[in-house]
C-alpha cells in the first residue's frame, strides 16, 4: 500500500501513541453504545433487550479495535513486535536450547568476523598510503635471490629515475638496516634505535606527510649535508612522551648531531608494510655518496603516472634496463627488473593462506548452520502440536513461517552480538602481536566493512538455519498434528532421514576442515623439524656497538677485549660476534673459485657474514672440516681466510674437497682468499628455503655491517642480560640498552606466520569437530527418545541390553562413516588447492587422513555412546507406558 | 426488517464515501449519528457493523478529509464530533463524479447484457 508522506507520518505517530489512541477509541465506543441503548429504550424495548440490540448492531468490539488499529497505524510492525515478544517468551521458556544455540552461533559468527577483519586488513583494504593503487615496487634480478640480488645500486636508481616515463616519482629506501643499528645518546641511558635510510622524497611518494614538522628536503641527501631525522610516532610518544619541543632540536645519534625535523603520524607504520614484525624508530635521508660504492643497497618504489599501469611500467623496464646496461659497462649486473604493485609485493604471498583461512571459517559457519538447523528441526517436530493449534485458530502458514524466521533472526542476532564481542577480543589480541611477521597487522580493527560483513553473515545464517523448521511447517499438513499422537512411528522415519542427512553433511564438512588443519599442522611440524644448522636453545643475541675511531686495526683489539670480558662472565660457555644473524637481513657478494670456469649467466652470488672466532661455536654451527677463525692466524696482513657452507663447496668445487682451495672476486684486486673450513648448511632467510652458497669472513680482514654478540650459556637470558650489559657498559659507556634476544625467539618470529595460520585453522577444525559431535549426539539421542517404545518392546521380547547398546552405536558409526567417506573425497579434491601452502607434505598425506579417520570414529563413538547407554538402561515396563 | 432480501455487503471504499457524504450534508456528527444516518438512508439494506465505522473515520482523518473534536451531544453526553474539511469536500466531489461515471458505465454494460439475453 502506498501512503502519502503526511499519512505515513501520522501512521508512525499513531503507532507510537497506541495507548492514548486506544483509550480514546474505547471511550468513543462506550458513548456509541450508550447512544444506541438510549435510542432503543426510547423505542420501548426493555433495558436488557435494548442493550442486546445495541451490541448486535455494533458488531464485535475487538474486531473494530483491530481494524481501527490497522487503518491508523503500522500493522506489519505490530505483527513483528508481537512475533518478537512471542519469540522472547518461547526462548525464555527453553533457556537451555536458546543458550546453546546462541553460543554455537556466537562461536561461528565471531570466528567469521575475526577472520574477516584479518582478511580485510591484510588483503582487501587498500594499503595505508594515498592512492596506493598507483604505487609500484621494483625487484631487480626478476625478484630471484637474496636481498643483495634483488636490490639496486644508487647509480642504477639515479639513471632509472631520469630515464623512465612510467612514474611520476620514484623513491628508494635502504633495506639493510639492522635492528638497533642506531644509538641515541645524551639523555639518560644510551638507547638502541632501529632506523631506515630513505630518499628525501620517500614519504612524499607514498603520499604521507609528517604529522608535525616537515618532510625531508632535496638537498638533505647530499654529501656533507647537515644530519636530519624524522621520528616514528610510536617512538616519539614512548621515548619523548609526545613532547613537541623535540622538533628542531639536536640529538646525538651514533655520535653525530642530528636535528629532528619531523614526526610521522601514528597511522604510518613502516615496519607493517615493508618489514613485518619490526618496529622502526627513525628515518634519515641517506647520503648518496657514502653508499654509492656499496653495491646493491636500495629498493625502488614508484608512483605511476595517470594512465600508466604496472604492465606498461614492466614493458618499459624490459626495454629500458638492457639499454641502460649497454650504456654503463661498469654496472655489476643486468638489473632485469620485475615491476609489481606495491600491494602485491606487501601481501601477495599471503593471499593463498588468507583465502584458505577464509574458506575454513566459512565452513565453520556452514557447520554451525547445519547444526542449528538440526536443533531447530527437532524442536519444530516437537512443536508440531503448537503449530497445528495455531493453524486451527486461523493462523496462515506464512504467518507461522514468518514467526519461525523471526525466531531464527533473533537467535542469530543474539549470537552475532556475542560473536562480535568474541571477535573484538581476538582482533585486539592479534593486533598486539608485534612479533608476528605479518604485514599491516597492527592496523587491524573492527571497522565499518567488518560490521557490514557481520550483518550479512548473520542474515545469511538466520535464513539458512531458519529454513529447516520453515520447510517442516511448509511440508506438513499441520492439521494432522493435532490428532496424530507420538505413537505414530512413520512420521519419525521421514524426519529422521532428513536429520541424518544434515548430520552426515556436518561430519563431511568437519572432515574437510580437519584434514586441512591436519595438513597445515604437519607442514608446520616439518618446518619446526628442519635442521637449522645451528642450535637456537641456550644462546641469545645482543646488538652491540663499539668505537674503533675509524681505524680498522683497532677493531680486532677492541673485539678481542669485548669477547674476553664476556667470556669471563661465569656461566658463559662461548661468545662470538657476527654482523648479521641468520633468518634476518642478508647481503651477498660475488665468489669465484680459482681454476673453475663459470658460464656467463651462472649465478656466483654468495651470502656474506663477517664473524669473529667463536661465533660459529656460539651459534652451535657444525664445522665439518677445517678450523674456525683465529685472531693470531687471520690477521689483516695475512691471506684472507674464508669459511664456506656445504652448498658453496658443492657449487664451486663440485666433486672436490674445498678445504685449502683459493677463491677471489670478493677480495681485494689481485688477492685471493683461502678456504679454511667448511660448515654444514645454515637456514639463511627462512626455515622453508633450502640453503644457497654462504661464506663467513673474519672481522679482522673484512668490513662488517653491524655487530651482533652471540652468547651461549646455560643461564636464563633474564639472569644473564643485566650482567652482560654491565660488562659491556664498563667497557664502552655508550653501549645502548639493547634487547637480549634468545635465538629461539628469532626462529619463532620466522615461523610465526605459519604458526598463526596453523593455530587459527586448527582451532576452527576443533570447533568443527565439537559441533559435528554435538550434531551426532543430538540426532542419536533424539532418535532414542522417539524410539523408546520400540526399544522397550524389543527388550520385552528378549533383546539384551548389549543388543540395544550395539544397535545404537552401530547406527552412529554408519552415520559417521558415510560422512567421513564423503568428507575424505572432498578433502582429497580440495587438497590440491592448499598444496602451495604445504611444506614437505603431500595434499593426500596418508598420515593426516588416517588420523582424521581415527579422530572422527572416536568422537562419533563417544557422541553415540552416551545416548546408547541411556537406551540400554530403558526399563521395558516404563517405556511401554510412556506416551 | 424492511427488506426480505439478504443485506448488501459493502464494496471496498464505499463506506468512506458514505461517511463523507453524510458529514457533508448533516454537518458535524458523532460516530453513532453517522452510522445510524447511513443505515436509515440505505433503508437498512446494507450490512453495516456499526463498529467498523471507526476504522473508516480514523482513516479519513489521517488523510486530512475530516477533522474531529470532543464535544457535548444534544442529550448532554461527551462525544467525539467529526466534520468534513475543505480537502474532504474536494475529495467528495471527485469521488461522487467517479461513482456516477462508474455506475453509469456499469449500468450500460449490464443493460447490454440483458439485450443480448432477450434476443
Amino acid at each position: 500500500m502506498k501512503f502519502s508522506f503526511r499519512e505515513s507520518l501520522l501512521r508512525i505517530q499513531s503507532f507510537a501513541r497506541k495507548k492514548p489512541l486506544d483509550s480514546d477509541l474505547d471511550e468513543e465506543m462506550a458513548t456509541h453504545l450508550q447512544f444506541a441503548v438510549e435510542e432503543n429504550l426510547s423505542k420501548g424495548m426493555c433495558s436488557q433487550e435494548a442493550e442486546r440490540q445495541a451490541r448486535i448492531s455494533f458488531g464485535g468490539p475487538q474486531q473494530s479495535k483491530e481494524t481501527h488499529r490497522e487503518s491508523r497505524g503500522l500493522p506489519w510492525l505490530d505483527t513483528l513486535l508481537r512475533d518478537i515478544r512471542y519469540t522472547f517468551r518461547t526462548l525464555w521458556r527453553e533457556r537451555a536450547f536458546a543458550t546453546i544455540a546462541i553460543l554455537i552461533l556466537a562461536l561461528g559468527i565471531g570466528a567469521n568476523i575475526a577472520v574477516f577483519s584479518i582478511v580485510n586488513t591484510l588483503l582487501l583494504r587498500p594499503l595505508p598510503f594515498v592512492n596506493s593503487r598507483q604505487l609500484a615496487w621494483l625487484d631487480s634480478n626478476r625478484g630471484v635471490g637474496g636481498m643483495s640480488a634483488i636490490t639496486y645500486t644508487i647509480a642504477v636508481y639515479d639513471e632509472y629515475a631520469k630515464q623512465n616515463r612510467s612514474f611520476d616519482q620514484v623513491t628508494a629506501y635502504m633495506p639493510f638496516f639492522g635492528q638497533g643499528g642506531y644509538s641515541l645518546t645524551g639523555s639518560g641511558e644510551p638507547l638502541a634505535l632501529t632506523g631506515v635510510m630513505v630518499d628525501w622524497n620517500f614519504f612524499q611518494t607514498l603520499g604521507i606527510q609528517p604529522q608535525y614538522g616537515r618532510p625531508f628536503l632535496p638537498g638533505e641527501t647530499a654529501k656533507g649535508a647537515a644530519k636530519v631525522a624524522i621520528l616514528d610516532n610510536n617512538f616519539w610518544r614512548q621515548h619523548f612522551n609526545s613532547d613537541l619541543s623535540v622538533l628542531n632540536q639536536s640529538v646525538t645519534i651514533n655520535k653525530q648531531a642530528y636535528t629532528i625535523v619531523g614526526i610521522m603520524p601514528p597511522s604510518f607504520d613502516f615496519g607493517a608494510a615493508f618489514a613485518p614484525g619490526q618496529r622502526i624508530d627513525l628515518f634519515e635521508p641517506y647520503s648518496w655518496d657514502d653508499i654509492r660504492h656499496w653495491g646493491n643497497t636500495i629498493f625502488i618504489i614508484g608512483r605511476l603516472k595517470p594512465g600508466a599501469t604496472v604492465q606498461s611500467a614492466q614493458s618499459e623496464a624490459d626495454l629500458l634496463f638492457p639499454q641502460m646496461r649497454a650504456a654503463h659497462t661498469d654496472w655489476w649486473n643486468d638489473y632485469l627488473t620485475r615491476v609489481s604493485s606495491l600491494s602485491d609485493h606487501v601481501r601477495g604471498k599471503l593471499r593463498a593462506s588468507l583465502i584458505v583461512l577464509w574458506s575454513a571459517v566459512g565452513l565453520i559457519l556452514l557447520i554451525v548452520c547445519v547444526n542449528l538447523a538440526n536443533l531447530l528441526f527437532a524442536r519444530s517436530v516437537a512443536r508440531s502440536k503448537e503449530f497445528a493449534t495455531r493453524t486451527a485458530l486461523g493462523a496462515g502458514r506464512s504467518r507461522i513461517v514468518s514467526q519461525l524466521l523471526t525466531e531464527s533472526f533473533i537467535l542469530s542476532g543474539a549470537g552475532a552480538l556475542l560473536g562480535l564481542a568474541f571477535a573484538y577480543g581476538i582482533v585486539s589480541f592479534v593486533a598486539r602481536q608485534g612479533s608476528l611477521a605479518l604485514p599491516l597487522l597492527s592496523s587491524m580493527k573492527i571497522d565499518g566493512a567488518t560490521l557490514l560483513w557481520a550483518l550479512l553473515i548473520t542474515a545469511i545464517a538466520a535464513v539458512l538455519f531458519g529454513l529447516a523448521p520453515g520447510m517442516f511447517v511448509a511440508a506438513t499438513n499441520l492439521g494432522d498434528g493435532l490428532h496424530t499422537s507420538s505413537r505414530g512411528s512413520t512420521e519419525g522415519r521421514h524426519y529422521h532421514r532428513l536429520r541424518s542427512l544434515l548430520v552426515v553433511s556436518e561430519i563431511a564438512l568437519a572432515c574437510v576442515l580437519l584434514v586441512g588443519a591436519g595438513l597445515l599442522l604437519r607442514s608446520f611440524l616439518r618446518v619446526l623439524d628442519v635442521n637449522l644448522g645451528f642450535q637456537p636453545s641456550q644462546a641469545a643475541a645482543l646488538t652491540i656497538s663499539y668505537d674503533e675511531n675509524g681505524i680498522k686495526e683497532h677493531r680486532t683489539a677492541i673485539l678481542q677485549e669485548i669477547l674476553r670480558r664476556v667470556q669471563a662472565i661465569p656461566g658463559v660457555e662461548v661468545a662470538g660476534i657476527s654482523d648479521m644473524l641468520p633468518l634476518g637481513r642478508n647481503r651477498s657478494w660475488g665468489f669465484n673459485a680459482i681454476g673453475r670456469a663459470y658460464q656467463k649467466d651462472e649465478d656466483n652470488g654468495i651470502y656474506v657474514r663477517i664473524v669473529t672466532p667463536g661465533y660459529m661455536s656460539a651459534m652451535g654451527m657444525h664445522l665439518r672440516e677445517g678450523r674456525d677463525f683465529d685472531w693470531s692466524l687471520d690477521r689483516p696482513d695475512t691471506q684472507a681466510a674464508v669459511v664456506i657452507n656445504e652448498a658453496a663447496a658443492k657449487f664451486h668445487w663440485p666433486g672436490m674437497d674445498a678445504l685449502g682451495k683459493e677463491a677471489e672476486n670478493f677480495t681485494e684486486q689481485g688477492k685471493t682468499a683461502r678456504v679454511i673450513g667448511v660448515i654444514s648448511d645454515v637456514r639463511q632467510n627462512s626455515l622453508e628455503d633450502t640453503a644457497t652458497p654462504e661464506m663467513f669472513l673474519s672481522y679482522s680482514q673484512f668490513g662488517p655491517e653491524g655487530s651482533e654478540l652471540i652468547v651461549r650459556s646455560k643461564m636464563r637470558p633474564e639472569v644473564l642480560s643485566p650482567v652482560l650489559l654491565k660488562t659491556m657498559r664498563e667497557f664502552s659507556p655508550n653501549q645502548p640498552v639493547g634487547e637480549f634476544r634468545p635465538l629461539r625467539q628469532i626462529v619463532d618470529t620466522s615461523t610465526s606466520p605459519r604458526r598463526f595460520f596453523v593455530i587459527l585453522v586448527g582451532s576452527f577444525a576443533t570447533l568443527g569437530l565439537i559441533l559435528a559431535s554435538l550434531g551426532i549426539y543430538g540426532v542419536i539421542s533424539y532418535m532414542i527418545t522417539r524410539q523408546r517404545q520400540e526399544i522397550g518392546i524389543r527388550m520385552a521380547l528378549g533383546a539384551s541390553r548389549a543388543d540395544v547398546l550395539f544397535g545404537v552405536i552401530n547406527r552412529t558409526l554408519r552415520l559417521a562413516l558415510v560422512g567421513i567417506f564423503i568428507g575424505a573425497i572432498v578433502s582429497f579434491a580440495a587438497g590440491k588447492y592448499i598444496s602451495s601452502l604445504l611444506f614437505q607434505t603431500e595434499p593426500g598425506d596418508p598420515m593426516t587422513f588416517v588420523a582424521m579417520f581415527i579422530i572422527f570414529i572416536c568422537v562419533a563413538l563417544l557422541a553415540g555412546f552416551i545416548p546408547a547407554q541411556r537406551a540400554a538402561r530403558v526399563d521395558p515396563l516404563v517405556a511401554l507406558r510412556y506416551e | 426488517m424492511a427488506s426480505s432480501e439478504a443485506k448488501l455487503d459493502l464494496l471496498q471504499g464505499t463506506l468512506d464515501l458514505m461517511v463523507l457524504q453524510t458529514l457533508a450534508t448533516l454537518g458535524p456528527q458523532h460516530g453513532y449519528g453517522i452510522a445510524r444516518r447511513i443505515e436509515q438512508v440505505s433503508g437498512d439494506a446494507i450490512l453495516l457493523n456499526q463498529g467498523t465505522i471507526y476504522a473508516s473515520l480514523v482513516r479519513l482523518q489521517q488523510r486530512g478529509w475530516i477533522s474531529s473534536e470532543w464535544g457535548t451531544s444534544d442529550n448532554n453526553r461527551k462525544a467525539k464530533f467529526y466534520a468534513i474539511t475543505k480537502r474532504g469536500r474536494k475529495r467528495l466531489s471527485d469521488d461522487v463524479s467517479y461513482w456516477q461515471r462508474l455506475t453509469g458505465v456499469m449500468g450500460r454494460v449490464l443493460a447490454l447484457q440483458n439485450e443480448g439475453d432477450n434476443e
